[in-house]
């Protein structure tokens, strides 16, 4: 291998790297906010990038009408229980929203279908909390973890309807490049890396300086604290889905422009976001990073050398990484 | 004569059933059978000890094509195929095991997954295994001149070994190791404190499961007799863990009703739902997973107990046992007076706070010493310490005469020290004489594969035997039989003091044992504490109510924000400024 092929690799592995960043940082929201180990990311993610893709060629993609009716079911549930709030979110948003999306859909802009696609996956994450996780909040983190297993399967299904088992690549924000001594440097991989470190910021500020994301850390760390003073563990659930199905979104739309993704993609991209969230003990957002970068790179290198194994290599690469939380867990604290 | 018909009546399923189903049938019962061995693995892992494996579909991947080379590429006979087989399988989930057993239980789940594409793509890619092309013309299963090509003898087999595998799974949790195994499910810490090496069973645990895939694997090989990879994906083992989820994981037999409702949907919808939409797709897994979300919600405990309900069980009715409260002796002898234990300058710091600061003192046989103080003062922290489940940030504790901060909790009561817990913690469903028995871990030698194997009889009825006698001592006699968590809440703190004194220790610690009591039982407690006292026993209790404390301790220790502020007699500290200051406030 030459210098040219290992900073080409190298910058696809930091490219792929950052996806999995943002991965492992939604689903460390989730996880610590609800419990919910968030399976089905992986295919929000799928979600994404193939509704801006169908949204591109002009459709109006079948994702919509699952926010539709997934909406109108929350909106008749929050009319039993006389929610009017609720209500005006659950029945004004997706009618604003089909509307937009039939109106602008032909324009085929860009910019335009990554925002509409945004927009349609975002709220279905507090929608599947909603429905598929709130109603056994207090259960066990395992039963939790199922029923997310369960549910990536039901949106797995759901995407194979909706987009057809074809490959779709989402609308790139710039074909732009430049050459970098030898190498030459894709403009979608500097969005990547720019929309992810934009991203990284805006949660730094949105957990250290708003009310919302102080109660969401409140919330993940002392969950019956948290409700003592007041905090929602409802509404906090739900906001940790909305970033995390948000988060998804993005990255799929980022993604599915470098890449060209089918509806079952998804959820190999979301384990290696878990690989990397693992690595952080599921507690730490630097370790988490690290991990992401490490799992983009040493995959991208894989896939040079010996490609067959690429999984093989990214999964065995958690075996020092649980040996050694294994080893910090019996050193420490709980022994038993 | 009840397990002899019902040995009788299995007999004849095993052989009746195979030769009087049609043809189709006796292939789905055989994929149920397959099924119930994987799924019976998981019960005891998820169910019995509450960590989840989405990667038991791999295990039956490992044996299936460990026999499938053996046999077929090597032509040895199956029995190689199978102990080469259930050795890969087993070391693989010792492996497994050793380094996720630490580990909550999540990430035992999470590396599962990570496992199970791991070993699916291996089997994908490896040249010897064919890829996705996989490798047909397997031999039939054969012992000696016996072959079983037909189907139907492969069916009996398989019934075989499920019947036989369910009564040695039956045997387990009917066992020492059995009650052991339900402290995992989110009783660790308790569990430890008895004596039990989680760490290791929670290791073995998961490979019995993997061995009981493990063995689907061998003998589906042999009767599909054809491998590929597709049978051994994620899929397939998130399949096994839903039939658990559906039949009722806490329950044997939640894993053949799983397995066959499972088997049995995913065929007919395969059937039924491309005839109704009219395309093909992944619509049956989607129905399929939506049916299991709502059960999850509905009915968390799967259908058996719903089932179960249904046949409502006659309340068996217990005459109330006359207390009898001969004393059971101490089985330590221990010389008079001798020191038990010693904190030495004790500091426990969490982050920058100083739990515990620079405490020290002893507890000697004969002699019962409180530890009191202020809510906050680091009385619990303490007892952590002293009990293994915290290391201290600085100084030194002695049992016995011996260190013993380095050892962890299950070692701690080896050495002959039981605790109670501040917030009883009680295995809630089981009965009160299975909770009690927990104690007695440490009394029994029998591992798992003796309880399977029914080895332990005579070891477990002395187990129980001393367990009841604990029991009545503590006027537990006549709620034997009752759930745990159905008893009120000072009923369930005895519990917790009999399940410490069978571990028959010398030195007991008590966190405040007198909280919930009525008078009477505090009485009874007080006068149960005298006579340990009496046998050579230390106890070391934390305690607030002061009545009981002052009547009955040698010694008490003063805790106040980390620091000891007083020691003496109770008479000394009543009086001591510095304690009426903590507990009253300034005296100005």
């Amino acid at each position: 291998m030459n210098s040219f092929i290992f900073f080409a690799l190298l910058q696809d592995g930091v490219t792929t790297g950052a996806i999995y960043l943002l991965l492992a940082i939604g689903l460390l929201i989730v996880f610590s906010v609800t419990r919910v180990i968030f399976v089905p990311q992986g295919d929000l993610l799928a979600f994404g990038a193939l509704t801006a893709a169908s949204l591109q060629s002009g459709h109006v993609p079948g994702t919509l009408w699952l926010l539709d009716g997934m909406s109108a079911l929350a909106l008749l549930a929050s009319l039993r229980h006389g929610a009017w709030r609720g209500a005006i979110a659950w029945g004004v948003y997706p009618l604003v929203l089909t509307l937009a999306a039939r109106l602008l859909a032909p324009l085929q802009q860009p910019a335009v279908s990554i925002l509409l696609a945004l927009a349609i996956i975002t709220p279905m994450g507090p929608l599947i909390w909603r429905f598929a996780f709130r109603p056994v909040a207090d259960a066990s983190v395992l039963a939790l973890l199922i029923i997310a297993m369960a549910l990536h399967f039901v949106l797995n299904g759901l995407g194979l309807v909706f987009f057809g088992p074809e490959e779709a690549s989402a609308p790139a924000l710039t074909d732009a490049s430049f050459d970098l001594g030898q190498l030459n440097v894709s403009g979608q991989s500097i969005c990547v890396l720019a929309s992810c470190a934009i991203l990284v910021a805006g949660l730094r500020w949105f957990f250290g300086a708003t009310i919302h994301g102080k109660a969401l850390r409140a919330a993940a760390s002392d969950r019956l604290g948290a409700r003592l003073v007041g905090i929602d563990a409802g509404a906090s659930g739900a906001l940790a889905f909305a970033l995390a199905a948000f988060i998804a979104a993005l990255a799929g739309v980022l993604i599915g422009a470098i890449t060209p993704l089918s509806y079952d993609s998804g959820f190999d991209i979301g384990l290696k976001g878990f690989v990397a969230a693992i690595m952080g003990g599921l507690a730490s957002f630097p370790l988490a990073a690290a991990g992401a970068l490490l799992v983009g790179v040493l995959e991208s290198l894989g896939s040079f050398w010996a490609s067959a194994y690429r999984d093989v290599i990214v999964f065995t690469l958690l075996i020092p990484v649980l040996v050694w939380l294994s080893l910090r867990a019996g050193s420490d604290e709980e022994r038993a | 004569m009840k397990t002899a018909s019902s040995l009788l009546l299995a007999a004849l399923a095993i052989v009746l059933v195979p030769m009087l189903l049609p043809a189709f049938y006796v292939t789905l019962a055989g994929y149920i059978g397959l099924a119930t061995l994987v799924a019976l693995g998981l019960v005891l892992l998820t169910g019995i000890s509450g960590q989840t494996s989405f990667g038991q579909a791999s295990f039956v991947g490992l044996a299936a094509y460990s026999t499938t080379l053996l046999t077929k590429l090597a032509g040895m006979p199956p029995i190689i195929g199978l102990l080469v087989g259930l050795v890969v399988t087993g070391s693989v989930a010792w492996l497994l095991g050793l380094i996720t057993a630490r580990l909550s239980g999540h990430f035992l789940a999470l590396v599962s997954v990570a496992w199970g594409m791991s070993f699916f793509s291996l089997f994908g890619t490896l040249p010897l295994l064919h890829g996705f092309n996989g490798i047909g013309d397997i031999p039939p299963l054969t012992l000696g001149p016996l072959s079983a090509a037909d189907q139907r003898v492969n069916l009996s087999v398989i019934l075989t070994v499920v019947a036989i595998v369910m009564v040695m799974s039956a045997n387990l949790l009917d066992s020492r190791m059995g009650r052991a195994m339900r402290t995992l499910n989110g009783a660790r810490l308790m569990g430890a404190s008895m004596g039990i090496d989680t760490v290791w069973l929670s290791r073995h645990v998961l490979v019995i499961a993997a061995l009981y895939a493990g063995l689907a694997g061998f003998l589906f090989a042999h009767f599909q007799r054809f491998v590929s990879p597709t049978s051994f994906g994620l899929g397939t083992s998130i399949d096994y863990l839903f039939m658990v989820i559906i039949g009722g994981a806490e329950w044997l037999w939640g894993a053949p009703v799983g397995a066959a409702l499972v088997v049995v949907l995913r065929d007919q919808f395969n059937d039924w739902i491309p005839r109704l939409t009219g395309r093909a797709g992944d619509f049956e897994a989607l129905v399929f997973s939506l049916v299991v979300i709502v059960l999850l919600q509905r009915a968390p405990e799967g259908l058996l107990p719903l089932m179960a309900r249904l046949r409502r069980e006659k309340p068996v009715a217990h005459p109330e046992e006359v207390d009898d409260v001969t004393p059971a002796s101490v089985a330590a002898c221990v010389p008079p007076g001798a020191e038990l234990l010693a904190v030495e300058a004790v500091t426990r710091n969490f982050g920058g706070l100083a739990a515990v600061r620079d405490v020290s003192f002893a507890v000697c046989a004969n002699e019962i010493v409180a530890l009191i103080g202020p809510n906050g003062a680091g009385k619990t922290t303490l007892f952590n310490v002293i009990s293994g489940v915290m290391a201290p940030s600085a100084g030194t504790v002695r049992l016995f005469g011996a260190p013993s901060v380095h050892l962890r909790p299950h070692r701690i009561a080896a050495l002959g020290v039981a605790r109670s817990f501040q917030h009883v913690r009680l295995l809630g469903r089981r009965s009160v004489l299975e909770n009690i028995a927990l104690g007695a871990h440490l009394t029994g030698r029998a591992g798992l594969l003796r309880s399977m194997l029914r080895l332990d009889r005579a070891e477990e009825s002395a187990l129980l035997e001393q367990a009841r006698l604990q029991a009545k001592r503590l006027g537990l006699g006549g709620l034997l039989d009752r759930r745990a968590g159905d008893l009120p809440l000072g009923q369930q703190r005895v519990v917790e003091i009999a399940r410490a004194l069978c571990v028959r220790p010398r030195l007991l610690l008590l966190d405040e044992p007198a909280a919930g009591l009525r008078l009477l039982e505090m009485q009874h407690l007080a006068c149960l504490l005298r006579q340990l006292r009496a046998e050579g026993m230390g106890v070391l209790l934390v305690e607030h109510d002061m009545d009981f404390v002052m009547g009955l301790a040698d010694r008490i220790v003063v805790m106040d924000f980390g620091q000891k502020i007083a020691e003496g007699p109770p008479e000394q500290v009543q009086s001591d400024p510095a304690v009426m200051e903590a507990y009253l406030g300034t005296v100005a």
